[in-house]
């Protein structure tokens, strides 16, 4: 055998070994091919489904808010939207350039769609503008063809048909920032004018009112741009809230108020149901829901009556007079008798200073009947000092002062019900005796807001710890009774009586039919020098707005059967008794005899006040206006010239 | 008995042929599938350059064995100098150097290693005595012409193509009759310098090897190749899902559909029955190779021709194994399927020498 054929012999051999080695490898693969195919089939055909249909989400409907009776306080209106999606319009500065002949499109909004662009896939949708009407989005349908990529869409937008007296109350509704999507990947958050709340009612309780989106198979690519529907899955709409407000006081709330920047709480003594709760002047929510004008923004916020501000929760002041109750409970409590006297003879040495009783002349012999009646200043001070600042903050906490409440606004402010214990932590120093004077009062370190003094009169009123209740969830559930002795409320009770029929707050009389019990508050603003004193204090109607005490007035009815307690406060409206009293008189009023209350308001909007106060507000906005004009004017001509796009 | 064809046509494997042409003619389908139900751009430019070629081959399947073997050397050196140049003044491309730009022709010198490395190593061994064979210097040159293109096309780096270097060189050393242990050794060498490799490969090789071995760790990243692939095989069942009705290709999960991933692309409109058509016609082109091998007259006929056979062996294997997640993801096409020349006209030159070995058989 020569070398070429043993050489044959081993290649054949190896040869074969690797065909084998081949033919192996060929089984091992038909093999696998069976295995992914046949026996794990189903599986693969279940993710090849998975990636193929995408689900698209529709817009839940939001819930309605109602008000106690069921009248509508934010509901769903048809609205004309807007939409592009940047891949399907190729050069997106053309098409909008051709649709700002249609739709006036401010640098604001261009800016918004622009950022809305930024870092989304090309495929989602962006919104271009919101609520159009309907001429232009007739007009728009028209140009449909020469717009590649933009779509006129029918959805819905918030509308309270309330307006401003429930701006603070409702919230209002914005697009979801950025970091609301990061917190949450809610991918609804990423539809195109999708809309979250964003204060009030409307944020607190957002994830009620929003609902269940729908949702829309589609067949999608990789990419996710859908090549066609599947099917459609309706959406949820949110639940509806029903709110303890009745909205007709609400409203006539709003308008007895007029042109004062004032707040009224109007709660049930018994439920701790709100009725009404007003804080003025107001924005419109369905201006702000519909993305508010730069101008209209400043104005609300250069304006010196804080619209943006709930006073009811979030305007604290000293409480004044209005805290006078708090302090003749803590004097009862101490163990002090209702018919010790103390001899006012216009003021009240302590500490080698003089405290000033608000009447000049002195009240003479006081106990604590005619002290709450002619609120002097100057029974308060002996007794609140002999009972201790420390019983005074127990008996307004066990009223409800210096709490926050679980409600669903924000922006609550707790206020100061201070103690020794409260000044040695927030200052680090101990308490002066003197101190307890100014707080006796209701001055000083106590601070409290509109609601918390409504909640204090429901409890004085009814005995019981009453919580403030905004949203009807059920039966309410009786409060239990206070710590505090029914004696001592029934005589501070009959003091509040004795108020109206007799004492500083006689405007609030009512009618024959039922009685209320009061007690009106001033609080100061400024500080009166021992100069001015010296030459008579200045009345208050000579001062700036700005200077002038806030007015308080606190009160319930029916006296002998309370069912309604009120906190009143006028901003900078001098003595709580001439402003705030008929406002709550009125108020009330409209609770047992809607029909003469009403006939109450013609006359009210044609006084004096109203019209001087009104005059002067329009005054004040024409100058804020012109200032801000003449800044922008100074800031566009110091900036340098922009290049027109 | 004589015929009326030519002497050319009798000894054309026809047969062979028909299989190669089966394979390309499905690959067109595929691509016209993969391109949403068009010509363009993948199954015209495909199809012409398949035509072109499958003419050049049988052309250049006319070249005397001798021709091959006497040339096999200078082969081999311009292919290494090209490689050199790629190193040297290679083009970026796709993140490595892997093509040399001459201006005209892009051509990928890596590729034709795959071929000049079995000529050479034939050639070699077609004039070592038989005496030698079991001498170490049998090994050291034969280990040299393996490493340095192997090395070369490692360090672009393209460790697919490397490996299909060295592998059909290994195929030759081991058809030429080195000793069986050396071949066992190395294996055993090779499973325990495994790891230590895996440390010197690229990081996104490195990937590819830990995602093969756990796709499902990273299924929305690197493993992202290999989980749309086993779904869209695994969804066409046993019949497919019907021309132009596959939706992992159609709505862009499938990555590279139209060219490493083709065979994927096919089994889902096409099935378990598409996909052993295709695995039995290179089984059809394998077997006529290995069987050519067998009655080569020549040493280098037969290292050749086996060589060349098991070197579209790998190239088959290594695809299919990858697309069916059984190994880790390497660049490489499946032949005369997938979109692409270079896969294509290296198959086919192949091809054509092994038919002009088969001539010099069965003609004498």
């Amino acid at each position: 055998m020569n070398s070429n054929a043993i050489q044959q012999q081993s290649f054949a051999r190896r040869a074969l070994l690797l065909g084998a080695g081949q033919g192996a490898v060929g089984l091992l693969l038909g093999a696998r091919l069976l295995q992914l195919a046949v026996s794990e089939g189903e599986k693969y055909k279940l993710l090849a489904e998975g990636n193929r249909v995408a689900l698209r989400l529709i817009a839940p409907r939001r819930g309605w808010i109602v008000d106690r009776a069921g009248k509508p306080l934010a509901m769903n209106r048809p609205a004309y939207r807007l939409e592009m999606q940047p891949d399907e319009a190729g050069d997106v500065e053309a098409i909008l350039a051709r649709l700002a002949v249609l739709v006036p499109l401010t640098p604001a909004d261009l800016a918004r769609i622009r950022d809305d662009m930024d870092g989304r896939p090309k495929y989602l949708p962006v919104e271009i503008k919101d609520d159009l009407s309907w001429e232009t989005f007739a007009a728009i349908n028209v140009r449909m063809p020469e717009l590649p990529g933009v779509r006129p869409v029918r959805g819905f937008a918030r509308a309270y048909p309330g307006g401003a007296p429930y701006a603070h109350l409702m919230g209002y509704m914005a697009a979801p920032t950025h970091t609301e999507y990061a917190r949450t990947h809610d991918r609804l958050l990423l539809l195109p004018g999708f809309k979250v709340g964003k204060e009030g009612v409307e944020k607190a309780l957002d994830p009620v009112l929003r609902g269940k989106p729908g949702a829309r198979r589609e067949e999608v690519t990789a990419g996710g741009h859908p090549v066609r529907a599947l099917e459609t899955l309706p959406d949820t709409q949110g639940h509806t809230v029903r709110l303890t407000i009745d909205r007709d006081l609400q409203d006539y709330t709003a308008r007895r108020i007029g042109a004062e920047s004032a707040s009224v709480v109007v709660m049930d003594c018994w439920t701790g149901d709100i009725l009404a709760m007003v804080s003025m002047p107001a924005y419109d929510p369905n201006a702000f829901s519909n993305g508010i004008t730069q101008t209209m923004w400043a104005a609300a916020q250069s304006d010196p009556r804080h619209p943006l501000i709930d006073k009811c929760v979030g305007g604290v002041y000293p409480p004044g007079s209005t805290f006078k109750p708090v302090t003749a409970l803590a004097i009862l409590g101490a163990g002090i008798s209702p018919d010790q006297t103390v001899h006012c003879n216009g003021g009240y040495s302590f500490g080698g200073r003089v405290f000033h009783c608000h009447l000049k002349r002195g009240h003479g012999s006081v106990n604590l009947r005619t002290g709450l009646i002619q609120s002097c200043d100057v029974y308060f001070y002996h007794f609140g000092r002999l009972a201790g600042i420390n019983a005074i903050a127990q008996a307004g906490r066990e009223l409800g002062m210096g709490a926050r409440y679980a409600l669903p606004i924000g922006g609550q402010r707790k206020g100061i019900i201070p103690d020794e214990a409260w000044k040695l932590a927030r200052y680090d120093k101990r308490w002066l005796p003197g101190e307890t004077l100014s707080c006796a009062i209701g001055q000083g370190y106590v601070a409290a807001n509109p609601l918390q003094l409504a909640v204090m009169t429901a409890r004085v009123a009814s005995g019981r710890t009453v919580m403030p209740r905004l949203i009807v969830n059920g039966p309410p559930t009786p409060a239990p009774a206070l710590t505090l002795p029914e004696e001592h409320l029934a005589l501070v009770r009959q003091g509040m009586i004795d108020v109206v029929n007799h004492g500083t707050a006689k405007r609030a009389k009512l009618g024959q039919d039922f009685q209320m019990a009061a007690k009106t508050g001033t609080a100061q603003v400024r500080n009166i020098s021992a100069a001015e004193r010296r030459h008579g204090v200045r009345k208050d109607q000579s001062l700036a707005w700005s200077l002038r005490d806030h007015a308080w007035f606190i009160c319930y009815a029916p006296a002998d059967a309370p069912r309604y307690a009120m906190s009143v406060l006028v901003e900078h409206g001098g003595h709580g008794g001439v402003v705030c009293a008929p406002i709550a008189r009125d108020v009330m009023t409209y609770l047992f005899e809607p029909a003469a209350a009403l006939a109450s308001l013609q006359t009210v909007e044609g006084d004096r006040r109203q019209r001087a106060l009104a005059e002067q507000w329009r005054r004040d906005a024409a100058e804020r206006a012109a200032e801000a004009a003449a800044d922008a004017a100074a800031k566009a001509a110091a900036a340098p010239p922009t290049v027109p796009v | 008995m004589t015929s009326a064809l030519p002497l050319w046509a009798r000894t054309t494997p026809w047969g062979m042929i028909a299989a190669v042409a089966a394979l390309g003619a499905f690959g067109l389908l595929v691509l016209y599938s993969a391109a949403g139900g068009s010509l363009h751009p993948w199954a015209m430019a495909q199809g012409v350059r398949f035509a072109v070629l499958i003419v050049a081959m049988i052309a250049l399947a006319q070249v005397d064995p001798a021709l091959w073997r006497k040339y096999a050397y200078w082969i081999y050196a311009a292919v290494l100098l090209a490689l050199i140049g790629v190193e040297a003044l290679g083009a970026v491309s796709g993140g490595s150097r892997r093509w040399l730009d001459t201006g005209v022709l892009r051509l990928q010198p890596s590729e034709f290693m795959k071929l000049a490395i079995v000529l050479a190593l034939a050639r070699y061994f077609h004039n070592l005595p038989r005496t030698h064979i079991r001498s170490l210097s049998a090994l050291v040159i034969p280990f040299a012409l393996i490493l340095a293109p192997t090395a070369l096309v490692m360090a672009q780096p393209d460790l697919g193509t490397a490996m299909m270097i060295a592998v059909g060189g290994v195929a030759v050393l081991f058809l030429a009759g080195l000793p069986w242990w050396w071949f066992a050794g190395g294996l055993a060498a090779i499973g325990g310098a495994v790891p230590v490799l895996f440390h010197f490969l690229h990081g996104y090789q490195a990937r590819r090897v830990t995602i093969f071995l756990d796709p499902g760790a990273d299924p929305r990243g690197a493993g992202y190749h290999i989980t749309q692939s086993k779904i869209a095989i695994g969804s066409g069942g046993l019949f497919g899902k019907g021309f132009l009705q596959g939706t992992q290709s159609h709505l862009d999960y499938l990555p590279e559909r139209h060219t490493d991933f083709i065979f994927a692309t096919m089994a889902e409109e096409w099935g378990v029955a598409g996909g052993v058509f295709i695995l039995l016609c290179f089984g059809v082109v394998l077997w006529w190779g290995m069987g050519v091998s067998m009655r080569a007259r020549t040493p280098f006929a037969r290292l050749a021709a086996a060589g060349l056979t098991m070197t579209l062996f790998f190239y088959v294997a290594i695809n299919l194994l990858m697309v069916m997640g059984l190994a880790p993801v390497v660049g490489i096409p499946l032949p005369l399927v997938s979109y692409g020349g270079s896969a294509m006209m290296t198959v086919l030159i192949a091809l054509a020498i092994v038919m002009s070995v088969a001539r010099e058989a069965d003609t004498g």
